[in-house]
């Protein structure tokens, strides 16, 4: 079942590279959305089976290289299935993206629809693949493999669709330095290799072991490693300098998958490699991330308060965004001061928070698009006035700025409550820095949202004559729908919680021992 | 056939938001509609609110929850406080929009749709702020407030200023907010660990002390007490139906209400009691001082909300639940029908200034009877509701100290002389119509003074102003508040031409409206309020006010002994006929006056000493960010090449050189090898072969080819054989 979902996308991309040429490039598309679609039945499906209580389920193995101790090891617990499930939500909004008419700047050959839609699409459905494998991989070189062509995918989107010449600079800036990290992380992998008695790159097996227990340097080399490794992924403050070009750059459907799904491969790895599988370091060396967490948000933020390009803004609200995540995953290995429940509403804060950026900021960047379509740039100050144009445009935008700051009734207030509940016990001065980070990300998407949407309408010269239209049908439907989940986790969040709960609880057991 | 009380509970926040949410993004469809069905779910909502009141006043308090995280709950719960409030709101809200009927805020067909979903969605929030009896709800609901106070005051969104003082509202009172996410890890790491209210107070150690200053902070901030009252100046530029809910019965009192709510979390940490006591105080006081210095009657409303939420927030501290609720209670009803009746003059007459208003109560006996006795209940005049009221928590700040009575007496004297001197305005005789009407709406631009940005709302469409492009959008529209009504014979911008000073001497329309039908929309809601706030004066009875704290569980409270009752009523008489007979304001330092009437600590001091700051830190981390750490990463990128770089030369000239080099001494050993090859064994070689071709040489001489050469050869031979074998014979 899960090599199902995990392989359909790539299937079907293999299908669209090798069909003849005689299928029109416009037919992509409509292919992919359908593959999409397939796959969100798949993972609901999934859903609906699941058992929240029993660990890991729908567990497949095959012998892959065993010499190596490498095997295809895959399953879904509640903090993967959650972020699989994420995955094939955005994948299906950023199909839907696709399908919107293209404009002068983007798509006057293809007639509608993005430019060279094949390998566009193909693109896209491989990441899926990668993505879904990298969610639910357990075995370390399995995620490592996923986790690397990830980041070739991702090169390939922002190199071949984005903004011009910076785009291809944007881009082999993102795939060196993303790159680096994830050489630190096959390091930091081979040192838990060698230290398991058999060898063996699995993880239910390492995390069962727990290898390092009571090896200090060892142990510390290899959580820096895997921590570097990760941190760059993230981002964490002081890795993040290569996502604010890459989002600029990107496509916009580009630009909300790598924030949405690409950034929580980083904070997924913490929870599903580092925090269980280096239980003993991480309790030692948590206090490094609460404080890289607690800096990352408020730097995030206030960096972010300080950009004109708004793209850039919303790409550095994110490394505020990731930064509680840290926050309470650090908190979590801290014991001293706090009890079970704390740690454990701090993970499920941080697994909560990771949908929930995923679904608000994919549409804040799918709804930045707008902007690249209509005028060509994202300049703060270039706009104002755009609710007179473009009402539907700027309501969803100020719904899902609103989102963004954790407003309650979102899925980002359910996420950050917990976090900072959570991490308070333990970590007063730490949570009570990172909580101004919530009141600076609120003064700058008011600040962008006054500038750019309220007060007397201004239009960049780059607005061509038809005037700066309002949202098609394909982007309502592509944002809407991430906004409204975002708003049934906010207001119902328990469908979610009742997953994530069980495994958190689980890991900070483990994080315990 | 009985509904349980907890699908009620459910119900009223539900009805409200859900139906507040729906017409808010319906736009321009629901145009039609959306007015009228919020004024119907509104009425559903107060009779909700009536019966859950009901139950829950009747000492059977239910509680709705649901499981939300962890070990923790939703709980929805009326108790006798509680029920105050969610009629007390509901019914504001109600009144509100139906007011709004008449005169409702917007240009835009979508507008009309778009305010009262806002209004509906800010009242359900408001719901479960009262009702929540849990932390987590709570905080979720008073967030919400935050964000649709800021899409309400800023409803008007094409105008900066608005804009920016709905931003004011939203960041001061969220930065106040925080203190409740802190105070929510308080308790969970105190111990209190349901989040339940009940449950806050035993939390423990530094843990309730942080708890109690989170919960004030917040509370401070949305009850715009000091030092965060400036948000409230600023917010005055909403619309004023969005002032006459959430600036006198909702938003600005949750703080209050909460403070109320977790008295026993006051008393509990022992320092919290007294703090939020003197808050209130000085914040009735000071407040009330700005409010007798204001010259604009929307600014004397607001800044006298922060002066009567002053004694609510102090109810809280002296600890006397009863006197607060009745203050918030009475406090809402009054100051709702002030602002809807200065919304109305303000549309009428175009203007906001108290000079300008002069008059104003004459010239529409209706509305002018209602807002005058909103205004003397305001005064705190006995035996009208605020005086009552007042009266319960001065006697409890009796209780705790000479001094905290002491500021509340002179608060309440102070209050006497801010409503006195509107109602000296109001009821002034109104000018000769020549000098004050120079012809439609420059009538108000040319009063001296008038012009100084004070006129912040545009006159209604109908009200003379020239028929802006904007206006005839929607003319038509039945929300615009032309909606045809029986009688009123125009539907449209006929009577649109009107002068405002007509307005002011006709008095046909109370309003400025076009029929008498939107007159009475406006003035019924206005006088409904009004008599409700005088009514509620009946807590001044002794039956009355025990009924109210047994209601909100405040039995043992200190209640007002009558020298009190007629000492408050005499200082608060006194002062009314000091402003009216002594008018114009006292003469005072400038060091007193300025703060005064700047209100304190205004939103433009805040800006340099707050917000600036905190932009130029963060443009320059943003540089920061680019050129120092991204600059260090691009710094290692570069070099990556220099190091490459370098070693290509390295490889170029060290590592190949010395292959050079090896190769070159190669060929040198190859030269000398090949020459000692040459001298020595090759020329052994050749010598050897020298001889060997002599040897031939020699070998072929005897072969000559003639016969008898080669018999001598033969001979010799033979001889040298036979020699030979001689010589073996002889050896032998």
């Amino acid at each position: 079942m899960l090599t199902v979902l995990v392989f359909l996308p790539l299937l079907v991309a293999g299908v669209l590279l090798l069909a003849p040429r005689a299928v029109p490039d416009r037919a992509c598309v409509p292919v992919w959305l359908a593959a999409a679609l397939a796959e969100l039945v798949l993972v609901v499906i999934i859903w609906a089976g699941f058992d929240p209580g029993g660990g890991i389920q729908y567990a497949q193995r095959a012998r892959w290289i065993p010499g190596a101790g490498v095997g295809y090891h895959v399953g879904v617990d509640g903090l993967s299935l959650p972020l699989a499930a994420l995955t094939c939500v955005l994948f299906l909004a950023a199909a839907v993206h696709s399908l919107r008419r293209g404009t002068a700047a983007t798509a006057t050959a293809t007639g509608g629809g993005p430019p060279r839609a094949r390998a566009w699409a193909a693109l896209f459905l491989f990441l899926q693949t990668v993505s879904l494998g990298l969610f639910t991989a357990l075995d370390l070189i399995l995620f490592f493999v996923f986790f690397d062509l990830s980041i070739v995918g991702m090169y390939f989107v922002i190199a071949g669709w984005g903004h011009g010449e910076r785009a291809r600079a944007a881009a082999l800036k993102f795939f060196l330095y993303t790159f680096t990290g994830s050489l630190a992380l096959l390091l930091g992998f081979i040192g838990l290799y060698l230290a398991a008695e058999p060898h063996t790159f699995d993880l239910t097996d390492l995390a069962r072991e727990d290898p390092l227990a009571g090896r200090g340097a060892h142990a510390a080399l290899v959580l820096l490693a895997i921590g570097l490794g990760l941190a760059i992924k993230t981002p964490t403050v002081p890795f993040h300098t290569w996502l604010p070009p890459a989002h600029t750059d990107a496509p916009a459907a580009g630009s909300a998958i790598l924030a949405g799904i690409l950034l929580k491969m980083g904070t997924y790895g913490f929870v599903r490699i580092a925090m269980p599988l280096l239980p003993g370091v991480w309790r030692q060396y948590a206090l490094v991330f609460v404080v890289l967490g607690a800096l990352s948000a408020v730097y995030g933020a206030l960096v972010a308060l300080g950009q004109t390009d708004v793209k850039r803004m919303i790409a550095y609200t994110s490394v505020n965004h990731m930064g509680y995540v840290l926050l309470a995953l650090g908190a979590a290995g801290i014991l001293t001061g706090t009890d079970d429940r704390a740690r454990a509403l701090a993970v499920t804060g941080a697994t909560v928070q990771m949908v929930s950026h995923g679904l608000i900021t994919g549409a804040l960047f799918l709804l930045s698009g707008v902007l690249w379509d209509r005028a060509g740039g994202y300049r703060i100050a270039d706009f104002s006035g755009l609710a007179g144009p473009a009402p539907r445009f700027a309501a969803v935008t100020a719904v899902g700025a609103l989102a963004a700051i954790g407003l309650p009734g979102f899925s980002g207030f359910i996420a950050e409550f917990q976090i900072f509940t959570g991490s308070l016990g333990s970590q007063p001065v730490a949570t009570a820095v990172a909580l101004t980070g919530i009141l600076i990300t609120a003064a700058l998407f008011l600040r962008a949202l006054h500038r750019m949407l309220l007060g007397p309408t201004r239009l960049p010269g780059s607005v061509r004559t038809g005037g700066f239209t309002d949202l098609t049908p394909a982007e309502t439907a592509a944002t809407v729908p991430l906004l409204g989940l975002s708003l049934v986790i906010g207001i119902v969040p328990r469908f979610l919680l009742d997953v994530i709960e069980p495994a958190a609880r689980a890991l900070t057991g483990l994080v315990a021992r | 056939m009985t509904v349980p009380v907890t699908v009620l509970l459910w119900l009223l926040p539900a009805l409200p938001l859900t139906a507040g949410a729906l017409l808010a993004s319906a736009g321009r469809r629901a145009a039609r509609i959306a007015p009228g069905a919020a004024v119907a779910v509104s009425v559903a909502a107060l009779g909700l609110a009536v019966a859950v009141a009901a139950a829950g006043a009747a000492g059977r308090p239910e509680t709705a929850d649901a499981p939300l995280f962890a070990g923790v709950r939703a709980g929805l719960r009326v108790d006798g406080l509680s029920a105050v409030m969610v009629v007390v709101v509901t019914a504001v809200t109600l009144a509100v929009l139906v007011w709004s009927l008449a005169r409702p805020p917007g240009r835009t067909a979508a507008d009309h749709a778009r305010f009262p979903g806002l209004m509906l969605l800010f009242a359900g929030a408001m719901l479960v702020t009262v009702t929540a009896d849990t932390l987590p709800p709570l905080l979720m609901a008073w967030e919400v407030m935050g964000a649709t106070s800021w899409a309400l005051i800023g409803f008007d969104w094409r105008e900066p200023e608005k804009t920016d003082a709905a931003g004011t509202a939203f960041l001061t009172t969220r930065a106040a907010d925080l203190g409740l996410y802190a105070a929510a890890g308080a308790a969970l790491a105190g111990g209190a660990d349901t989040l339940a209210l009940d449950a806050l107070p035993e939390a423990d150690g530094g843990w309730l002390d942080l708890l109690t200053a989170g919960v004030v902070l917040a509370a401070l901030g949305k009850s715009a007490q000091l030092p965060f009252s400036f948000w409230l100046s600023r917010a005055m530029r909403g619309p004023s139906p969005v002032s006459a809910l959430l600036h006198s019965a909702a938003m600005v009192a949750a703080g209050a209400y909460l403070l109320l709510r977790l008295r026993p979390v006051l008393d509990a940490s022992g320092w919290g009691a007294p703090l939020v006591a003197w808050a209130g105080a000085v914040t009735a006081l000071a407040l009330g001082a700005v409010a007798v210095a204001q010259t604009e009657l929307k600014q004397v409303l607001a800044a006298s909300t922060c002066a009567q939420l002053g004694f609510a927030v102090l109810a809280a501290g002296a600890g006397s639940t009863a006197g607060g609720a009745a203050q918030l209670a009475a406090h809402a009803a009054v100051k709702a029908a002030l602002f809807l009746a200065a919304g109305a003059w303000l549309a009428a007459l175009g203007t906001e200034r108290l000079a300008g208003l002069r008059g104003a109560a004459r010239a529409r006996p209706a509305l002018g009877a209602a807002a005058v006795a909103a205004a003397l209940t305001l005064a705190g005049l006995p035996p009208l509701s605020l005086w009552a009221a007042k009266d319960q928590v001065l006697a409890a700040a009796r209780h705790e100290s000479a001094a905290l009575y002491a500021a509340g007496l002179a608060a309440a004297a102070l209050a006497a002389g801010y409503a006195t001197t509107v109602l000296r305005h109001v009821l002034a005789p109104a000018p000769a119509a020549g000098p004050e009407t120079p012809g439609g709406r420059g009538g108000a631009a040319g009063r001296p003074g008038a012009g100084t940005g004070t006129e912040r709302e545009r006159p209604v469409p109908g009200a003379g102003s020239g028929g802006s492009a904007r206006h005839r959008e929607v003319a038509g529209t039945p929300a615009e508040g032309e909606r045809p009504v029986p009688g009123a014979g125009s539907g449209g911008a006929g009577p649109a031409g009107r002068a405002p000073a007509q307005g002011v001497g006709g008095g046909g329309a109370a309003a400025g409206g076009p029929g008498p039908g939107t007159a009475a929309r406006v003035v019924w809601p206005v006088g409904v309020l009004a008599l409700a706030g005088v009514v509620l004066g009946v807590v001044a009875l002794p039956s009355a006010a025990r009924w109210l704290r047994e209601n909100v569980g405040a039995v043992g409270e200190p209640v007002p002994v009558p020298w009190e009752a007629v000492l408050s009523a005499a200082v608060a008489v006194a002062a009314a006929a000091f402003a009216w007979w002594r008018p114009g304001p006292p003469r005072l330092p400038r060091a007193v006056t300025r703060p005064v009437r700047r209100w304190i600590w205004p939103a433009s001091a805040v800006h340099p000493a707050v917000v600036r700051p905190v932009l130029s830190a963060a443009r320059a981390l943003a540089a920061f960010d680019d050129r120092v750490v991204d600059g260090a990463v691009r710094g290692l990128a570069r070099a990556g090449p220099g190091l490459a770089r370098a070693l290509a030369a390295f490889d170029d000239r060290a590592v190949d050189g010395a292959v050079r080099a090896a190769a070159r001494g190669g060929r040198a050993a190859g030269r000398l090898a090949a020459r000692a090859d040459d001298g020595g064994p090759d020329a052994a070689v050749r010598a050897l072969a020298a001889g060997a071709r002599a040897l031939g040489r020699a070998a072929r001489r005897p072969q000559t080819g003639l016969l008898h050469h080669y018999y001598a050869q033969a001979v010799t031979g033979f001889a040298v054989l036979a020699l030979f074998l001689l010589l073996l014979l002889l050896v032998r």
